[in-house]
């Protein structure tokens, strides 16, 4: 049962990388990367009790914690330029 | 009472792995940004709550149902969180939502 959810999890990311690529905007490829991120969490959880390792636990842990951060501070950095962008525009008038 | 928790904890395993991959189709296949965040929201929440509450019942009390739960909150919390952010981003850097209300609009007056 372990293995239908691994398998399910897998061809979920499969899929949200296949968006990642596609995306129109960066906003869709964001999206897809934080997707990617959380189904990490959940697949390295799932594979710490499918193999009896709970050590992947702290992994699954540390992984969340950073997958987070790393979007917020892609987030930051693309809405500090729409910021920009929107400002200049502006000026230009 | 130890197949009970089997039970339990195989089905909600199942209606997990169903729910993110619901989510990844949606998040593929939506027409706009706003809707594959819907879509993608739905495993984000629905998906982690079920296969972490059915790894829990297998694990049983010990320290891996712990960090398990550290891990649930941890999602559920930064979840709802990036996708704030990333729709006030967008938002602000001009995305409009999909819309057909004004096309249905003009099938109304006709």
């Amino acid at each position: 049962m372990y293995y239908a959810v691994t398998i399910a999890t897998l061809v979920t990311m499969g899929l949200a990388l296949i968006r990642a690529v596609l995306g129109p905007s960066v906003y869709d490829r964001v999206l897809a990367v934080n997707m990617i991120g959380t189904k990490t969490v959940l697949l390295l959880s799932v594979i710490a009790f499918l193999y009896g390792r709970p050590d992947f636990l702290d992994l699954a842990l540390a992984y969340a914690l950073i997958n987070f951060i790393g979007v917020l501070a892609v987030l930051e950095f693309f809405r500090n330029r729409a910021l920009r962008r929107s400002t200049e525009r502006d000026e230009g008038k | 009472m130890t197949t009970l928790v089997d039970i339990l904890s195989w089905v909600l395993l199942t209606l997990g792995g169903l729910s993110v991959l619901i989510g990844g189709i949606g998040a593929l296949r939506m027409p706009d940004l706003y809707t594959r965040m819907h879509a993608a929201s739905v495993t984000d929440s629905m998906g982690t709550i079920l296969v972490l509450l059915g790894i829990m019942l297998q694990a049983g009390w010990s320290l891996a149902t712990i960090k398990l739960i550290a891990i649930l909150l941890f999602l559920l919390l930064t979840g709802p969180t990036s996708s704030n952010a990333l729709a006030s981003a967008a938002l602000l850097a001009g995305t409009r939502p999909f819309e057909e209300a004004d096309q249905d609009d003009n099938e109304g007056q006709e």
